[in-house]
């Protein structure tokens, strides 16, 4: 269970408090109004920012003062989720050892992380030869290797078109459902939200409301969420 | 910035820059330490302050001002040549003082080119010496240094940038307002303050341009008070004064030159969809390569005689100076990597100051600190080649971190939350990420460096004995010894070997990279 | 680095070398120690009898040299210090570092030579240097009429500089800074040095430059070139005498001695003519080189006394900036 125990993430004039629990193994979409702290809720989970109150806990466990690295999580971002520099299996090799060079045995790993995203013969090529999807499934490859407990999703396919990011959405939902791991994901759109996610966290007027049904949701929508909705 | 946490110990960074002020700040305190009764300030100080200031500032704003149009020109034109023209205008940044002036004035000088042409034309020769001239001759110096710098600020903006506001149907001057002013407003800052520091030093330039002893600086008086006087306390006085002006001139720089970075960008090659005025961006380059290689082209041309009548043991010298150059560029890496990377994470604006200091320190007062301090440990002279090397190595600090700094920052923009979420620690985020993202710029600051210290007398004239000579020392002496010719040559052969080993390095830092 | 430490262990061995055979440490001026100076030739020479070693250490100029010694006190490696010249003797006396020597020698200066602590080993008159086909003037007051330019060096930065300066007062006296006011228009640049003077010269940059009487012999000698002459002007010509003296402080007294009375002998006053390019302090039994009897000799040597001198500078350095500042 990943607990938000009353925290408050302040910054300037930004405010947004959170007192929340997500089930181990849930899916949960994070939606709600440009500039609400959607972004903010992921990057302080992820340990990117500190929180002004309040602490978090995984499954008992008080992450609040450990370093990003050290957190059970791995996260995509809007955009640099690769290091231009690197191939594509070098990059995907970041998320086993992120210090040092792989065994036999963990190029091998590396290897099927890329054959299960689909990019069995393009590990040698830079992010900047990849089109777009691509460089997402290679993303995705180093999450598979990483193995975390917790995926935090910032929008990672925002740019990719309808198809495709459908096409990435599904294999994360795939990719978590075989792992068990726990799926937070900033959404725009609330047909992605229905695609992959049970639960929803509302984020609107200063608070991380509790997750609830993500159908209910949409179906009976608060007033925040209306004036999103549009 | 990215963040609380980043993946980068400032420790080492800070600890580099804390052994620079140590041992800048240290050598002037060991030379006022020996003062004994010292003068205080007169009025020719006074004055000697007053024009010091003057042509440094009329200086770094000609620099840097012709610098943009020069830069932004090159940025924008390809056409053959372009690179060999990039690294050529890097030459006079690196001739010794006395070749540059003797090249200067071949082409502005009273029997200079330029003269010459005027009197087919019935007209009077240019009268090059005078306050205009010191500016002139600093320009020379310092132009294709900030017209580098400004040119790497242009090609560190993500082509992506480039595109949008191509696609907004940006040109000319709104393309200006929106990309290229605000990275003016970031590298500039750092650019004037530099070649402030550089030219508050000057001395040599700015007594034979200035065409006499109104053209005193600082350094004419800290030099005699070392020499004629030897008065100590005023050489040490005069010299903290120096160094308060280009701290002065660092902060304010680091005060204006605070800004956002370009974000992220995929490494695409630069191209430009806004046509501008190819007439003027010729007019800028031609202009600017008139200027800087006809002095070139009169050393070489002086200097061809003289190759052949050369003495074998020039060639030894150029072999020492390529040591020495050698040993700086590693130390000056192995200070500035760390200096930078602190820096870039932006709350050791306090290390890019540290470093500053080594342009306004005076070398004399750094080798006769330096002097001081290893007498009672060993010969100095046995050390003559290794204090040159670090020495160097510290005037270099502040050209390297301002190439090394902005990327550095960009590199922790872009790549510092993945490393974190990554975990990796700071060694691998530093070898991994940062050193590779940075291998055009550490090719340059590495090429710039040892390029200056071939061509830098710095102080081994202070410490070297009859045994052991650099080139430019060598070159000297040849001078001194009426053999102006064969100096010629060993200038041009100094030209040569810093242009190559220049060229070797930043050729070497940009191989296979797109940018 | 590592070869930077090879090229250091290569300067350590020979030293290493010569601690067999007693050492003798001669700290002069860098331009002594080139390659193209007296230094090789003087260390060959005095080596082949005195059964030791000869280390000769260079500093930048003159009035630096003073200054390392001052810096390195009475701790000095020096034994001997060659290459100051007669404006710095008093302050170089002031340190009461030096001690007196023993020397006796026909010397062939215009002046008379009874310092007891400064044994002179070459001199010369500072004159202008022109090219010999053009007309020159022959006082400060023509110079300073007409209409020639000429390149000086700076008296706070080089020893010529610091000469003409002195050449000037010794002429003119009170009248000095109304020579150098007239003087002014004349003077296209001052320098650093004399290097730098003299290669813009060479350039073209001016007619005359302040040199010595004896640079048209290296022109002459060595490069059978006979295009420059110097200037004989009205006024007389002041002097430059270049001096040695051994430490007080010395751990080889007898070598210290035995230099300077090898300095003043055939063997050493022949290597000076052609290397450093003045006259001998002593002139050698087989005379001078071919070439220098061509040289122009002054009617009138101009030099201030000792312990004048450094009150002269003072004051015709204070007249010299008032005068050239404005």
């Amino acid at each position: 269970m990943l607990k938000l125990d009353d925290c408050t993430i302040s910054s300037g004039d930004f405010l947004l408090r959170a007192d929340l629990e997500i089930e181990a193994g849930s899916s949960i979409a994070i939606i709600g109004p440009s500039g609400a702290g959607k972004s903010t809720l992921l990057e302080t989970i992820a340990g990117f920012r500190d929180l002004k109150g309040g602490q978090i806990f995984w499954k008992g466990k008080n992450l609040t003062t450990l370093p990003p690295g050290k957190r059970p999580l791995a996260m995509l971002f809007q955009d640099g989720n690769l290091f231009p520099h690197l191939s594509a299996a070098q990059n995907v090799a970041l998320g086993l050892r992120p210090n040092g060079g792989l065994s036999q045995d963990e190029h091998q790993h590396v290897q099927s992380a890329l054959v299960r995203v689909g990019l069995p013969d393009l590990g040698a090529r830079k992010p900047a030869e990849l089109s777009g999807g691509q460089q997402s499934r290679v993303a995705l490859a180093r999450i598979l290797v990483q193995k975390r407990q917790v995926l935090l999703l910032d929008e990672p396919f925002a740019a990719l078109g309808p198809a495709l990011k459908a096409e990435m959405l599904d294999l994360v939902a795939s990719l978590v459902a075989e792992s068990g791991t726990t799926l937070l994901m900033v959404s725009h759109d609330p047909q992605d939200a229905l695609r992959i996610t049970r639960q929803t966290v509302l984020v609107a007027d200063q608070i991380a409301h509790p997750p609830v049904s993500t159908a209910q949701l949409f179906e009976n929508p608060p007033p925040a969420l209306r004036d999103y909705l549009g | 910035m990215a963040g609380h946490t980043q993946p980068i110990n400032p420790l080492p960074g800070v600890s580099a820059a804390v052994l620079v002020a140590a041992l800048i700040l240290g050598t002037l305190f060991m030379v006022a330490l020996r003062a004994e009764a010292g003068g205080g300030f007169g009025p020719a100080d006074w004055s000697a302050l007053r024009f010091t200031l003057l042509q440094a500032t009329l200086s770094a704003l000609l620099s840097a001002g012709l610098a943009i149009p020069v830069a932004r020109a090159l940025a924008r034109r390809r056409f053959p040549g372009r690179r060999a023209l990039i690294a050529l205008l890097g030459a006079p940044f690196i001739l010794p003082v006395i070749v540059a002036i003797l090249g200067l004035l071949h082409v502005f000088g009273r029997a200079g080119w330029v003269s010459e042409a005027l009197g087919i034309l019935g007209l009077p020769p240019i009268q090059i010496y005078g306050l205009h001239g010191v500016v002139l001759a600093h320009v020379f110096f310092n132009l294709p240094l900030a017209t580098r710098l400004i040119l790497q600020g242009w090609q560190e903006i993500p082509a992506e940038r480039f595109r949008l506001a191509a696609q907004l149907g940006c040109e000319g001057l709104a393309m200006f307002r929106l990309i290229e002013l605000p990275m003016l407003r970031r590298i500039l800052p750092g650019v004037l303050a530099v070649i402030f520091a550089i030219c508050l030093t000057s001395f040599a330039v700015a007594l034979t341009l200035g065409g006499g002893p109104r053209a005193t600086t600082i350094e004419l008086a800290i030099y005699q008070a070392f020499t004629y006087d030897f008065d100590l306390g005023r050489a040490a006085l005069l010299s903290a004064l120096q160094l308060v002006l280009t701290a002065t001139a660092a902060l304010a720089a680091l005060r204006f030159s605070q800004g956002e970075g370009f974000g992220t960008g995929l490494n695409r090659a630069i191209r430009r969809w806004d046509g501008g005025t190819p007439v003027l961006d010729a007019f800028w380059i031609i202009a600017a390569a008139a200027f800087l290689l006809l002095p070139l082209a009169s050393v070489t041309i002086s200097g061809i005689a003289g190759l052949f009548e050369m003495p074998a043991l020039v060639f030894r010298a150029a072999v020492i100076s390529i040591f020495v150059a050698a040993a700086s560029t590693v130390v000056l890496l192995l200070l500035a990597l760390p200096m930078a990377t602190a820096i870039a994470t932006g709350r050791y604006g306090i290390v890019e100051l540290g470093g500053l200091l080594g342009l306004a320190a005076s070398p004399l007062v750094i080798g006769t600190g330096l002097f001081i301090l290893i007498r009672p440990l060993a010969n100095p002279t046995t050390l003559a080649l290794p204090v040159t090397a670090l020495v160097n190595a510290i005037m270099a600090l502040p050209f390297a971190l301002r190439i090394l700094v902005p990327a550095a920052r960009d590199t922790l923009e872009r790549h510092g939350r993945l490393a974190l979420s990554l975990n990796m620690n700071n060694w691998s985020f530093f070898l991994r990420v940062m050193l590779p993202r940075l291998r055009p710029q550490i090719g340059f600051s590495a090429g710039l460096t040892a390029a200056l210290s071939m061509g830098d007398l710095g102080v081994i004239a202070l410490f070297a004995d009859a045994q052991i000579a650099t080139l430019p020392l060598q070159i000297y002496r040849l001078m001194g010894a009426y053999q102006m010719q064969a100096a010629a040559g060993g200038a041009l052969l100094l030209l040569i070997l810093s242009m190559g080993v220049f060229w070797i390095l930043d050729r070497g830092g940009r191989w296979h990279v797109e940018a | 680095m590592k070869h930077l430490a090879i090229a250091a262990g290569i300067l350590t061995a020979t030293s290493a070398v010569a601690a067999d055979k007693p050492e003798l440490t001669v700290y002069t001026y860098d331009s002594f120690v080139s390659d193209w100076g007296p230094g090789p030739k003087v260390k060959e020479a005095f080596e082949a009898e005195c059964d030791c070693t000869l280390n000769l250490v260079g500093v930048e100029d003159g009035a630096a040299l003073l200054s390392r010694v001052r810096l390195e006190g009475e701790n000095t490696e020096a034994d001997i210090v060659l290459g100051l010249d007669t404006n710095l003797i008093s302050a170089a006396k002031e340190t009461g570092l030096f001690g007196p020597h023993s020397i006796t020698a026909d010397y062939a200066l215009p002046v008379e030579w009874t310092d007891t602590v400064f044994v002179p080993y070459d001199w010369g008159y500072f004159a202008f240097v022109h090219n010999a086909d053009a007309p020159a003037p022959t006082s400060f007051r023509e110079l300073a009429d007409g209409d020639a330019k000429i390149i000086i060096q700076d008296p706070r930065s080089s020893t010529p500089g610091l000469g003409l300066l002195l050449w000037v007062k010794a002429s003119y006296g009170d009248d000095a800074p109304s020579i150098w006011a007239d003087l002014a228009d004349n003077i296209v640049t001052v320098t650093k040095g004399w290097s730098e003077a003299y290669g813009l010269f060479l350039e073209g940059e001016a007619d005359m430059v302040l040199s010595y009487t004896t640079s048209p012999a290296y022109h002459l000698i060595a490069e059978e070139d006979a295009s420059k002459a110097a200037a004989p002007f009205d006024e007389g010509h002041y002097m430059q005498v270049e001096v040695a003296a051994k430490l007080a402080n010395t751990d080889q007294p007898e070598l210290a001695d035995q230099f300077l009375n090898f300095m003043v002998s055939d063997a050493f006053q022949t290597i000076i003519p052609t290397t450093n390019w003045m006259y001998p302090a002593v002139t050698p039994s087989s005379g001078l080189p071919e070439g220098f009897e061509t040289l122009i000799t002054p009617q009138k040597a101009l030099l201030f006394d000792q312990d004048k001198a450094a009150a002269a500078r003072e004051q015709a350095l204070a007249e010299w900036l008032g005068t050239l500042s404005q």
